[in-house]
């Protein structure tokens, strides 16, 4: 068991490395004086926000001192939570920024990937068991998975949001409110949440589904079901094993999905202008912001990285496998 | 238990795995495909829309992004599916927009593919360190967010062309191919014949290609059509964002400006619809396409 | 008791059905194990699934069978799951893989046979019994079957299996994928389970005459879907009339001696294509002794009191 988590946690802290090295690199490849070509592109009005980015880069790019005290200089930042100063919501710390955009992604991820999931996965072993449910429904779940997220969103704010007017379309809350603890409030971020949600919700329910169907099948073909069968088990209790067996490639699925359900909060976000993390991105891209921007990037990776950890424990407390096998090293 | 997907069958891999040998097998596989709806189906729409994809073009202005009617407009005969704000053809748009995406989606399919075949072939057939150390780095690209990375990336190029982000794309598309690939070739490397290649002493690079990559090929082709969907995906996610082709149309850009410039606010559906149609009705056709490959080439799952 | 009647099971396939048993007939009497060989391919297998159950590609085309006096209804799957495990019950040749991976050996066994309507307290001293019986320790029901040695999940599978004394037993290539030490004692283990009375007949199914001789009574040949020749296991051996029986034991290196170095004949030419089965012998073409009576399919009759041959040069 130790030697699993080791392994995983080296694999996550290899990848963090990357990460980092990606953000302190890619600068580095600009042609021509990198400094002033991002103050120009960034295209500042106020004279403290020229200033600021200039001495920021200089400092970051740091070229009086070799490349390896460049690099060190900037693991040295990073660690002390020092992320830059935001241009486009100048002069507010870029973590502080992010940090009060989080929550709104994760309201929105964490409810729209573990109900797709769990509904995914149900549903896909129901289509799996009737045939003509498993030929009409499987078209949708498959157009459901190739649709691009922003396409969903933008569809269901088009046709709830601004035809039928059944929900607000446009920021996290109204912008006429406060955010306090009364019903008005609460029911209004509750009424803006809900589009966004639905359509990441929708998307990625397609592609469980069909996991989900398939692995059963395949579990339904395995040794073990036929021999339950040949010993005259009901179809039920092999459909019992064969459903709990297919969710933990699920699971492991749920790890590999979850950069692509983000990059679909992000667009989901933009259509909506809900004021998460992927609202920020498009302003920080519309405002040449590259702090923001690399702040965004490393809050992704972090936020991945930990959700994998999670599911990495879930994985081993759910398949009995991992844990007989850890004794006899299987 | 060094890795938890070694006992737990890989979702879509291990049912697609077909050992095509000789003839008969062949004959019997193209006379499964031919009659399967799925296949036939999904590859006519994708067909059709490469047709309008390399064809439509020429037949409709020569710059897309230029104001040639009047604004806003609804879909009618001149303009069949109306214009932009700006007058702008939004049937143009979608005709080249089609091209950009299928471009997109093929190249960086290819490169994706040729990465991901390369590294897992070489792990699983080398072995050993080769394998350890290739295996460490598959899984590092493999967490890594893809699209972020892509975001971050990409930002930093001040032109960005549509051949640049092919090539991105599939630089960063490839862990979960390669991952694939290992396991097929791991499992290929004990049978028989392999072996028997190998005593009568051919070169690991012929080994590879004249008998481990054959058996693999239906199962490549299907991995293919998947990268080619995921990167019409990322394609057109980073378009939306606004950092897709600096200049040029796709069908992300296409969302991008009918989102711009309000589209949805203003009612101008025929502006934000037929790109997101196009890049749904493709790339399900393309996955259906593969449910029906699946069933080709892998007898248990026939409707009888 | 069993009797097998015309049994005709059909593989469903592209070009027509593969007659991959067509028209068995035999019997098998209690406490009889009945080895069956043959080839790879000549439907000793779907004999013996047929007896249990059918896989979606099989279909029931004719004939039947009957255990104890009653009719298995072969065809109707529902029906048969009153039979199965109770009455008829089998060792599948996937025995290293027929336990569910995620679930305690105990809790699944449990779960199986409460599925069949069995308080599971009532079979529990008897399940130790035989656990003891193959020499598996009682704490292989806590383990999960990554835990446990091939030899171990074999073992495990046979007590399962007949855990309800069912009457009939069919081992189908119990042993194939075992070394040839744990062979033996599977082998071994499985006449004991008649020689204590918990199944009442068996059919072992093996392409492997040497493994059959050491436990079986009778033994019954099979060739292209159709039986060639049944006796019992020391005439098979010694005096063999089916000229597939004749060339079949004399590729074997000498019964009961240890193969040392001589090479093996085999039998020159391959089975012929059941789709559909040709008319007449259908081992007319690789046998020696054919002639031109063969053309005219051979009935399988009894030449002597238990010693059944379908060959013309036989009787």
């Amino acid at each position: 068991m130790g030697r699993y988590f080791s392994r995983k946690l080296l694999i996550y802290a290899l990848t963090f490395v990357v990460a980092v090295t990606i953000n302190w690199l890619i600068p580095r490849f600009m042609p021509g004086d990198p400094v002033s070509a991002m103050v120009a592109r960034a295209g500042l009005q106020s004279p403290e926000g020229v200033a600021a980015m200039r001495e920021y880069y200089t400092g970051l790019f740091g070229f009086d001192v070799p490349v390896w005290q460049q690099y060190l200089n900037f693991w040295g930042g990073l660690l002390s939570g020092d992320l830059g100063v935001s241009l486009w919501a100048f002069p507010q710390p870029v973590t502080s920024i992010i940090m009060a955009a989080v929550p709104y992604t994760l309201g929105l991820l964490i409810p729209a990937i573990l109900l797709s999931w769990w509904a995914g996965n149900k549903f896909g072993a129901y289509a799996a068991r009737k045939k003509v449910l498993d030929n009409t429904v499987l078209p949708i779940w498959y157009v459901l998975t190739a649709t691009p997220y922003m396409w969903l969103a933008i569809l269901l704010a088009w046709a709830l949001g601004k035809v039928a007017g059944l929900f607000p379309v446009g920021r996290s809350f109204s912008a006429s409110l406060r955010p306090d603890w009364s019903w008005l409030f609460i029911s209004d971020l509750i009424s803006h949440w809900f589009l966004p949600f639905l359509s990441l919700f929708l998307v990625a329910f397609g592609g469980w589904a069909i996991g989900m169907r398939n692995l059963i099948i395949y579990e339904l073909e395995a040794d073990y079901s036929h021999y339950l069968g040949s010993l005259g088990a009901p179809s039920r209790l092999v459909r019992r094993y064969a459903f709990r067996n297919a969710l933990l490639p699920q699971v492991t699925g749920l790890a590999l999905q979850l950069g692509v359900i983000v990059g679909g909060a992000v667009v989901t976000e933009i259509v909506f202008d809900y004021r998460g993390l992927g609202y920020l991105v498009l302003e920080a891209i519309k405002a040449s912001d590259f702090f923001l921007l690399q702040g965004i990037f490393l809050f992704i990776v972090i936020g991945v990285l930990v959700a994998n950890f999670i599911i990495d424990i879930v994985y081993v407390l759910v398949d009995p496998r991992t844990r007989a096998g850890m004794g006899g090293g299987a | 238990m060094s890795e938890v997907d070694g006992s737990a069958p890989e979702p879509a891999a291990v049912p697609g795995v077909a050992t095509v040998h000789g003839t008969g097998v062949r004959r019997e596989a193209l006379y499964f495909a031919l009659r399967n709806r799925k296949l036939v189906g999904g590859l006519a729409v994708v067909v059709a829309f490469l047709l309008a994809a390399i064809v439509g073009p020429w037949f409709v202005t020569e710059d897309p992004l230029t104001y040639v009617g009047p604004p806003a407009a609804g879909p009618s005969g001149s303009y069949w599916l109306g214009t932009t704000t700006f007058g702008q053809d939004v049937w143009a748009q979608f005709l080249y927009g089609l091209r950009a995406t299928f471009f997109v989606g093929s190249v960086a399919a290819l490169i994706a593919g040729v990465i991901g075949m390369v590294v897992g072939f070489t792990a699983g057939y080398r072995g050993g360190l080769v394998d350890e150390v290739l295996n460490m780095i598959t899984n590092v690209v493999l967490v890594l967010p893809v699209l972020a990375v892509l975001m971050i990336i990409a930002a930093y190029l001040e032109v960005r062309s549509i051949e640049v982000q092919a090539v991105i794309i599939g630089l960063f598309s490839w862990p979960w191919v390669a991952r694939a690939v290992r396991a097929q070739t791991l499992s290929l490397r004990s049978r028989e014949f392999v072996d028997l290649a190998r005593l009568s002493g051919l070169p690991v690079r012929r080994i590879i290609f004249r008998e481990i990559a054959p058996n693999m090929a239906s199962y490549l082709f299907m991995v293919f059509i998947l990268l080619f969907g995921g990167s019409v995906l990322f394609a057109a996610t980073l378009d939306f964002i606004g950092l897709g082709p600096t200049d040029g149309i796709s069908l992300g850009l296409m969302l991008n400006h009918a989102k711009q410039w309000s589209a949805m606010n203003l009612g101008l559906w025929w502006w934000f619809i037929p790109p997101g149609l196009g890049i749904t009705v493709i790339v399900g056709s393309l996955y259906i396409m593969n449910v029906g490959l699946d069933e080709v080439f892998n007898p248990k799952l026939r409707e009888m | 008791m069993l009797k097998v009647e015309d049994l005709r099971v059909y593989y469903r396939s592209l070009r027509g059905d593969v007659q991959a048993l067509d028209g068995v007939s035999f019997s098998l009497a209690d406490k009889e194990i009945m080895g069956l060989v043959g080839e790879s391919g000549c439907g000793k297998s779907t004999l013996g699934k047929s007896l249990i159950r059918l896989d979606g590609r099989m279909r029931h085309v004719g004939g039947s069978a009957e255990l104890d006096g009653e009719t298995l209804p072969i065809a109707d799957d529902a029906r048969m799951n009153e039979f199965r495990f109770r009455k008829v019950s089998v060792i599948p040749q996937y025995a290293m893989s027929a336990l569910n991976p995620t679930r305690r050996i105990g809790r699944m066994v449990r779960e199986l046979v409460e599925s069949r309507g069995i308080r599971f307290p009532t079979v529990r001293a008897e399940l130790d019994r035989r656990l003891a019986l193959v020499g598996l320790d009682q704490d292989v029901l806590e383990r999960f079957p990554i835990e446990l040695s091939g030899g171990m999940k074999q073992r495990m599978v046979m007590v399962i299996s007949t855990l309800l004394n069912p009457s009939l037993l069919i081992a189908d290539e119990v042993t194939s994928a075992l070394d040839v030490s744990t062979q033996k004692a599977v082998a071994t283990a499985l006449a004991g389970f008649r020689d204590h009375d918990l199944v009442r007949s068996m059919i072992v199914i093996t392409h492997d005459v040497s493994l059959v001789y050491q436990i079986a009574d009778t033994i019954m040949v099979m060739y292209a879907g159709k039986l060639a020749e049944k006796a019992a296991t020391d005439v098979i051996v010694s005096r063999p009339k089916h000229p597939y029986t004749q060339l079949l034991i004399s590729a074997l290196p000498e019964v009961g001696v240890r193969y040392d170095g001589k090479r093996l004949v085999g039998i020159p030419g391959s089975p012929p294509s059941l789709r559909p089965a040709p008319t007449g012998c259908r081992f007319r073409d690789r046998c020696p002794l054919a002639f031109d009576k063969c053309a005219e399919q051979p009935p399988f009759v009894e030449v002597e009191p238990g010693h059944s041959v379908a060959c013309w040069k036989a009787s």
